[in-house]
């Protein structure tokens, strides 16, 4: 039993993003078209050229036959694919995978969500029948668990906690400012954040995601057939995905300070891309910020800094875009909202052009030099979560 | 009468709710009253009071001490045509043989429950239940209250009485004075003077008869206790029987109001938590006639007094304000959270899980010894499958090991107050906590369990646990 990776053995040869934001005047048709159409532009190849298709929608819609459809595949195997929120991310996964076997040569892997059609705030999703016990709180509140827990774990002042979550937030919307296909696109500061409408618990409005329609997708070949397509490839390092036994919601022994899937499912890809040292490795890292608490325990689970001191590092500004290790240099899910099957992939867009140079001088990393990315990407609720860990490069080796 | 018979075991539940009666003069400009009513929450009707009064009254009970049947008496059925009875068995994990049956619709059918399980049987538990109001400013709404009581009858043979039958004694008699067509949100009644003339006439006959039949002397009452729908007959009905000074029971009218259905078993689980042996008690009834019971406590009255008082209920009670009773009691209708509404849980599913989900049953690994809530074949972390015991948890305490409000989800009554609680000897569960407010909570407060109803959707009632801190109304 091992997990062995593919390291080196695919690239990316194209990945493209639409905007992100409410866009009632777009179906998702338009959205999966739009981003299909961009990501097959930018390898220079048409539709018919893909072997095969994996499809990331998680509440829009059912089956390969929406996106067969929305670009009339003839012939051709598409398959939709779900894994709560880290739905974009299985798609390029699977997407990566089938060309590593050999079972194709060029596969794309698109993920898109409506989301702003269903009249409601937040992302609400349908359950199938059950006995009526299952819990139907806010992901808000769910999130909103982990920071009395952490403050109360690591004797941090409750009310400086608020402020390193408020930071946190501001630091997105920052990055995401200088981003034109982000939802939101103004910085905000700390004490506007903290001060906002109360959503659950300690998290106020600006410390939850917002919620977008969008779509995103990127072609993936066999890493001997990468320059066909482009001069300026990514390398797939690792692929990493853990589904949680949802023990956190059984067992005393979890404390709602850490999310163990995403432990391990980091140290599983960082063993797949020959991480040793992500701090100092790692270029940049696009990670889950779905709430501003989320965002501060990442950068303990996935090893940017020792338990406990996530919150001391946001104050020294290590993960700003100038710090040692950017996070979220887009603006994350933060300034993009979060169309469920779009954002893994809308991260690995990120790291696409900050790794090729192209990002907007206004928000470039300083790091790209590193040549390593990571995007994380998790679905479910402290205690009973799927976590996905992608680590891609600019060169060989 | 050939086997000495009487309650076992006792025992009322006063929701944590009250509403203060001034409030409503506030409100409307005049009217209210002095003193408080108890009010069921918005997650509470009379199946799950009634489920929190039975578990006082069997708390402790071993299972060959328990009920061999079960009669569930309301004025306010939460279901018409299905039995409320049968959740109430669930919750309790009473045995399929005993029968759960439902005798209601009127107030009259708490007293009969309890004649007719006095008359004869096992060990019958009689569980009465009621939420009471009408219409805003009315006497109903200031006068009601909101309870549950219940009594395990039985013979002597069945363990140590609280208190033995003495006699028994009813009067019929079709009196139209208060009534409510199904489907109304409030009772009708007639001018008060002809309902307590009746009403006088018919206790006063009841109690001669059943003091009587016990062989009694009116002087030789301790404590009679009057309850009824008419609130000036009972009033004025106590001076009249012949008792000595002191011995008419207070009717707690001025801390929760008149319960219904509930409010006589109620008032006489109060009594018997403090009272002595030896003591003769007649309960009167007046609701479309009069009952009249003639109890003696006996040598075990002490012991037999519930861990959870209605003495220590009524003492950690708290306020609710009179716009969060008109939209709990569905008068007043704020805006909604814009959020799906809830969805109606499935009788399949139900009946798959009815231990969990009414009896609050989990499994415990048997290797490990963990224990999963809800309940799992397989055992967390890969343990073994199909090697788990049941394990009831919800007379379980717990503590909160973080918790948050939710604005945002769909309530009655926003907003959400959820946790994560770990059980005194393993387990933990997220839940949702009640009858409280977030100014009372840290991380290491202690809750238990309480049966609740979350939602209603297309009338099917979704009932399961909640957690609720603990009182100092324990012992």
């Amino acid at each position: 039993m091992a997990s062995h990776g593919i390291r080196d053995q695919v690239a990316i040869v194209s990945v493209s993003c639409t905007a992100f934001g409410e866009r009632f005047d777009k179906s998702l048709d338009d959205l999966m078209l739009e981003a299909s159409v961009e990501c097959l532009d930018g390898a220079g190849i048409g539709r018919q050229d893909v072997d095969a298709y994996w499809l990331g929608v998680a509440n829009s819609g059912m089956s390969g036959i929406m996106l067969a459809r929305a670009l009339q595949l003839v012939g051709k195997p598409v398959t939709r694919v779900e894994n709560y929120c880290a739905t974009g991310s299985e798609a390029l996964r699977q997407a990566c995978y089938a060309v590593a076997s050999g079972a194709y040569d060029v596969a794309m892997a698109v993920g898109a969500e409506k989301v702003k059609d269903s009249g409601y705030q937040g992302l609400p999703a349908p359950l199938p029948p059950n006995d009526g016990t299952t819990r139907t709180l806010t992901a808000a509140a769910m999130f909103s668990l982990v920071a009395p827990a952490y403050a109360e774990r690591y004797g941090v002042d409750p009310a400086e906690l608020r402020r390193v979550l408020a930071t946190i937030a501001s630091k997105n919307h920052r990055n995401g400012a200088r981003n034109p296909k982000a939802q939101f696109r103004r910085e905000v500061d700390v004490d506007t954040i903290c001060n906002a409408m109360a959503i659950a618990g300690q998290l106020g409005v600006f410390d939850c995601a917002g919620v977008a329609d969008g779509a995103a997708a990127a072609i993936v070949v066999r890493a001997e057939d990468a320059h066909r397509y482009t001069d300026k490839p990514l390398y797939v390092k690792a692929l990493s995905m853990v589904a949680g036994n949802a023990s956190g919601n059984l067992d005393p022994g979890y404390d709602y300070t850490t999310f163990p899937e995403i432990v391990a499912c980091a140290a599983d890809a960082y063993a797949q891309a020959g991480i040793t040292d992500p701090r100092s490795q790692l270029a940049m890292a696009e990670v889950h910020d779905c709430f501003t608490p989320t965002e501060l325990v990442l950068y303990e689970d996935l090893g940017f800094c020792p338990a406990g001191t996530g919150w001391q590092e946001v104050l020294a500004g290590t993960f700003d875009l100038e710090g040692d290790l950017p996070v979220n240099p887009d603006g994350g899910l933060k300034s993009f909202g979060h169309p469920i099957g779009a954002s893994g992939l809308r991260m690995l867009y990120e790291c696409w052009l900050q790794l090729r140079g192209e990002a907007p001088e206004d928000r470039r990393i300083t790091t790209a030099d590193r040549g390593l990315a990571l995007t994380h990407n998790l679905g479910g609720y402290p205690g009973e979560m799927v976590s996905f860990v992608g680590i891609v490069g600019n060169a060989l080796g | 009468m050939s086997e000495t018979r009487g309650i076992l075991r006792h025992g009322a539940y006063v929701p944590h709710h009250r509403l203060r009666r001034a409030a409503i003069g506030e409100f409307w400009g005049s009217g209210g009253g002095n003193g408080t009513r108890s009010v069921a929450s918005h997650d509470e009707d009379t199946t799950t009071i009634g489920v929190e009064a039975a578990r006082i009254a069997l708390r402790g009970a071993s299972d060959s001490e328990g009920p061999t049947s079960l009669w569930f008496a309301t004025a306010d059925p939460a279901y018409l045509d299905k039995t409320n009875a049968t959740a109430i068995h669930a919750a309790l994990r009473l045995s399929a043989s005993a029968p759960a049956i439902d005798m209601g619709g009127a107030v009259r059918s708490g007293s009969g429950a309890v004649l007719a399980a006095l008359a004869g049987g096992g060990r019958t538990l009689v569980v009465t239940s009621d939420r009471r109001g009408g219409l805003p400013t009315g006497a109903d709404e200031r006068e009601g209250g909101d309870a549950a009581a219940a009594l395990l009858i039985g013979g002597a043979a069945d363990g140590p009485l609280a208190a033995e039958l003495l006699g028994t004694a009813s009067a019929t008699r079709e009196v139209l004075d208060r009534w409510r067509v199904p489907g109304e949100d409030r009772s009708r009644t007639w001018e008060e003077r002809f309902g307590e003339g009746a009403y006088l006439e018919l206790g006063r006959d009841a109690f001669a008869r059943a003091l009587d039949e016990a062989g009694i002397e009116a002087g030789d009452v301790a404590h009679l206790i009057v309850a009824g729908t008419h609130t000036r007959a009972v009033r004025s009905i106590g001076g009249r029987l012949g008792v000595p000074d002191g011995a008419l029971v207070d009717d707690l009218q001025r801390q929760i109001g008149t319960t219904g259905t509930a409010h006589p078993w109620l008032v006489l689980s109060s009594l018997l938590e403090g009272a002595e042996p030896g003591k003769v008690v007649v309960v009167l009834v007046l609701a479309d006639g009069a009952d009249a019971i003639v109890l003696r406590t006996g040598d075990a009255v002490a012991q037999r007094r519930p861990e959870r008082t209605v003495a220590a209920q009524l003492a950690s009670g708290g306020d609710v304000s009179y716009a969060q009773f008109l939209r709990w009691r569905e008068q007043l209708t704020p805006e909604p959270p814009r959020r799906p509404e809830p969805q109606r849980a499935s009788a399949s599913a139900i009946d798959r899980r009815l231990e969990w989900k009414l009896a609050f049953v989990g499994s415990r690994d048997r290797s490990t010894g963990l224990i999963h809530l809800p309940p799992s074949r397989a055992a967390m972390g890969g343990g073994a499958i199909d090697d788990m015991e049941p394990v009831p948890m919800a007379d379980v305490a717990a503590t909160i090991v973080t918790w948050t409000i939710d604005h945002v989800s769909y309530s009655l009554s926003p907003p959400i107050i959820a946790a994560v609680v770990d059980f005194d000897g393993g387990g933990r569960f997220p839940t949702e906590l009640c009858d409280c407010t977030a100014d009372e909570l840290a991380i290491g407060s202690r809750v238990e369990m309480t049966f609740r109803r979350l939602s209603t959707a297309e009338g099917i009632h979704n009932y399961f646990w909640k957690a609720r801190p603990i009182r100092g109304d324990v012992g």
